[in-house]
């Protein structure tokens, strides 16, 4: 009994440490269309990681459905760009990331986290 | 880069349609709009020049097909949003309440049954269905008044994340399943571990709703700022359109409109005076109390008041380009920027969730290896603590909400901050560089002496020469000397021939006579003997005033002192800058005799003349090489490459042009005051930060070892799981009342 529930425990560690730190979450989305829908609801952003290619305009159409103020600001800190966005309405935030890289956007206080990937345009 | 549009596919929108002439045009635009794919109804009002579109469509749909129908429509502006958003909020506040109050009612009756034992024991059937009926009210609490939290745990969980609603899931979903499961198996729990946890699962959910209510009511307040400057937008403008004055909706004025403002009125829109003259009461956006006077040609600027005469106006800058607009959208960016301080408990609140987990799991090992009898009960108390004391919310709203409160402040003083940094840099400066023309003084130089020699010509008729002479010239010395002549109604002297040489003066003939008006050096060149004017130059030099020496035929006949005066609180301003322990020098082109008399007026530390205006960049870095922070504070057109320069660069505006992109921070007030205002500010913001980021860091590395029962092998001390609740709750409203401290911070 003891060494189960030891046994339990450190698989429970190692599980959260794989889950929530090493594994890649799944939930992305590319430029299907040139605008992308996001749910910002129950403390996630839905997809959480975006895919775009750089240079190209982008349309990012959020929808928030959670009313509390955590989930109000969306901020892409590393391309200076912000939004308050309104409750149950769609928000477009439209524009042209110049630049090649990931770029975490957050609520105000980090607890809502995505990820904006902006890929080199592939020669073609 | 950035645009932004706002669009709402499945509610009602109102386009602007213009180019409609008739009654025949209105069928043509609704027909051509109910065309469009998604849209249930549309209708035209002819008077309005608008047209209500309801239904499943972009704006930009709309927009195009009624542009392919021969008409130019635009979306006016959500005039309703501010209010949707505040209805929004009140809505979650009053749900909030409501989910606080049946909690907590529940939660109380729950704990007393459990306190006074109430029910009979587990052994009997009555006691197990009692106790059942409990374990069912818990849930329903659970799910009531914190469904949200399991959602968004799960929601969390499926995207590899995890934030606060996790910890209060899995510290509440664990104490209700332990419970539950004593309920329906009381015979495999050992006697002495049979406790229930349904009013602890309970009351947390309670006191976590009450402090969310709390919190969001402080929230609202640190957004008033902003609240205020979109209440300066008025709603309606009075335009004169076919001879007649009529009242319209603030989104139907188009550029060009002549637009009517009567005494106490708000202007609607930016433009220029056409008729008319009156005050106007800009401290809303500049913080400068005193009226200003408008008169024909003169810029008005939306959302000011106009105190008590009547004046026409065009509309020259409408919707998003006024520049209210400009500085609502300014003020919303600065408050959500985040300064380098907060970066650390970005990173940290990144990793917090996980961690906590993982800390319950430990102690939860270690009160089942190393802890007395029983266990579980030990090891379920510690771990829900854990779980339910931990506030990543604390250090993610440390930063940000002192943000919002200083850059709205800072606003409020007409101080607009433009770069998030710039909040933090401002506070710490060493030493700020003042341009001296426009910054120190008024920039506008007025003659102020005219020293004849006796003799050769007479004090009006020195005026009259030097201004009929200076009449073709567009040097803003000349522009002073004109001025004068014209104020004191003295006719100018018609002149025949006129050749500026730059860098000197100027040449000219009248009648017979050939008149040198110029520097020292233009004398020289021309063998002037200025013996007697040469005391008059210096005294009107050491006076700070610049020099203008004058001959006729090749003899002195006098000079002419022109200063640009110190703004009357320039001194003072510098004085409040000092005692804030930084060092003020001023930059300018003068020589150094006028600039050392500024700079003795002003009570600067030291200053540095002759400086080329593109050499002015190049002191800033030199200052910034022998590790000096420094401010740069200039007008923020001909100082650019400066202000850029700078750690902080400060555009001293000229009332509300907000267009000055080289600058960190915009100063509305053409006042000194605001750099002192905008350091002070800086400073009390970022120690509310600081007390802040402390506070939540403190709170979180003391409080999970208590809860984890670190102090129970020295005295006892256990840490009940409600008590946690009402803490957690609380630290994060601390830190929004922190911030809401700030204010009532004066500078």
């Amino acid at each position: 009994m003891n060494i189960a529930v030891n046994i339990l425990g450190i698989v429970m560690a190692a599980f959260i440490v794989w889950w929530f730190w090493l594994s890649k979450t799944r939930s992305e989305a590319g430029t299907e269309g040139d605008v992308i829908s996001v749910l910002v609801d129950g403390g996630v952003y839905t997809p959480s990681v975006l895919r775009v290619p750089a240079g190209k305009p982008v349309t990012l159409r959020f929808l928030r459905k959670d009313p509390s103020p955590c989930a109000e600001k969306v901020i892409f800190s590393g391309l200076d760009i912000s939004a308050d966005l309104p409750v149950g309405k769609p928000y477009d935030l439209s524009f042209i990331p110049e630049k090649a890289g990931e770029y975490d956007f957050t609520c105000q206080m980090a607890m809502y986290r995505g990820r904006l990937i902006v890929e080199e345009k592939t020669k073609s | 880069m950035k645009e932004k549009t706002e669009t709402d596919p499945k509610t009602t929108r109102r386009l602007h349609v213009l180019d409609m002439s008739c009654a025949g045009c209105v069928e043509t635009v609704e027909k051509t709009l109910r065309s469009v794919p998604g849209v249930s109804d549309a209708q035209v009002n002819f008077a309005e020049k608008t047209a209500t579109v309801t239904g499943d469509v972009s704006p930009d749909a709309l927009v195009k097909a009624v542009g392919k129908a021969g008409y130019t429509a635009s979306l006016l502006e959500d005039e309703g949003a501010e209010s949707d958003k505040e209805n929004a909020e009140l809505a979650h506040y009053g749900k909030l309440l409501r989910q606080t109050v049946v909690s907590g009612v529940i939660s109380v009756i729950i704990f007393a049954v459990s306190m006074f034992d109430m029910f009979p024991s587990l052994d009997s059937p009555a006691g197990r269905l009692s106790w059942g009926v409990i374990s069912l009210l818990t849930l329903f609490v659970l799910a009531y008044g914190g469904g949200r939290f399991f959602t968004g745990a799960l929601k969390s969980f499926r995207n590899h994340n995890a934030n606060m609603d996790t910890l209060i899931a899995v510290g509440t979903g664990v104490a209700w399943v332990y419970s539950t499961f004593v309920v329906l198996f009381p015979d495999s729990v050992a006697g002495i571990a049979r406790h229930f946890y349904f009013e602890t699962a309970a009351l947390i959910i309670a006191f976590i709703n009450l402090g969310s209510a709390l919190e969001m009511r402080a929230r609202g307040k640190t957004s008033q700022a902003i609240k205020r400057l979109i209440g300066l937008q008025p709603r309606t403008a009075r335009v004169v359109r076919e001879g007649q004055e009529v009242d319209i909706p603030i989104g139907l004025v188009v550029l060009g409109d002549i637009v009517r403002v009567r005494p106490g009125e708000k202007i609607p829109v930016d433009g220029g005076v056409t008729d008319g003259s009156s005050h106007v009461d800009e401290s809303m956006l500049t913080g400068e109390p005193i009226p200003v006077e408008k008169k024909k040609g003169d810029n008005v600027v939306g959302g000011t008041i106009n105190k008590t005469g009547s004046f026409l106006f065009r509309a020259g800058r409408i919707g998003k380009d006024t520049a209210l607009a400009r500085i609502i959208d300014m003020v919303r960016k600065a408050q959500n920027a985040k300064p380098e301080i907060g970066r650390l408990a970005d990173k940290v609140s990144g990793v917090f969730v996980p961690s906590v987990l993982i800390i319950a799991v430990i102690t939860m090992l270690a009160w089942f290896n190393f802890g007395p009898a029983p266990r579980i009960t030990y090891m379920l108390v510690t771990t829900m603590a854990v779980l339910i004391i931990a506030c990543p919310c604390a250090l993610g709203l440390a930063t940000p909400i002192s943000v919002m409160v200083g850059v709205g402040k800072a606003a409020e003083y007409g101080v607009l901050i433009r770069k998030g940094d710039a909040l933090q840099q401002a506070g710490q400066l060493t030493t700020i560089v003042l341009d001296k023309t426009g910054t120190i003084t008024e920039g506008k130089p007025v003659l102020t002496s005219v020293e004849p020699v006796p003799g050769v010509l007479g004090g009006d008729e020195l005026l009259a020469l030097a201004a009929g002479v200076e009449s073709g010239s567009e040097h803003p010395l000349a522009g002073a000397i004109v001025e004068a002549a014209k104020v004191k109604n003295i006719g100018l002297k018609p002149v025949e021939s006129f050749e500026a040489l730059s860098g000197y003066g100027v040449r000219a003939v009248y009648g017979v006579n050939t008149v040198l008006l110029g520097n020292r050096k233009l004398m020289d060149d021309n063998g002037i003997d200025t013996g007697s004017i040469n005391e008059a130059a210096e005294r009107l030099s050491k006076k700070g005033q610049t020099v203008v020496f004058a001959a006729l035929n090749g003899t002195a006949a006098g000079v002419l002192g022109i200063s640009d005066p110190v703004k009357p609180d320039s001194r003072e301003a510098v004085e409040r800058l000092r005692k804030q322990g930084i060092r003020v020098i001023m930059l300018t082109g003068d020589n150094r005799v006028t600039a050392q008399s500024v700079a003795e007026q002003v009570g600067v530390d030291d200053f540095i003349a002759e400086v080329l205006p593109e050499d002015k960049a190049r002191e800033i870095t030199r200052l910034r090489e022998r590790g000096e922070k420094v401010g740069m504070v200039g007008d923020g057109i001909n100082d650019a490459p400066a202000l850029a320069g700078a750690d902080v660069g400060f555009a001293i505006g000229t009332g509300t042009d907000v267009a000055i992109e080289s600058a960190d921070i915009t100063l509305m007030r053409g006042s000194l005051h605001g750099v002192a205002d905008a350091v002070s500010i800086s400073k009390a913001t970022l120690k509310n930060i600081k007390e802040n980021l402390l506070g939540a860091f403190a709170y979180n590395t003391l409080a999970i070892p208590v809860a984890a029962g670190i102090l129970f092998p020295f005295t006892g001390l256990l840490l009940n799981p409600v008590i946690a609740g009402a803490a957690m709750a609380l630290s994060s409203v601390t830190v929004v009342t922190n911030a809401n401290r700030l204010r009532w911070f004066k500078p």
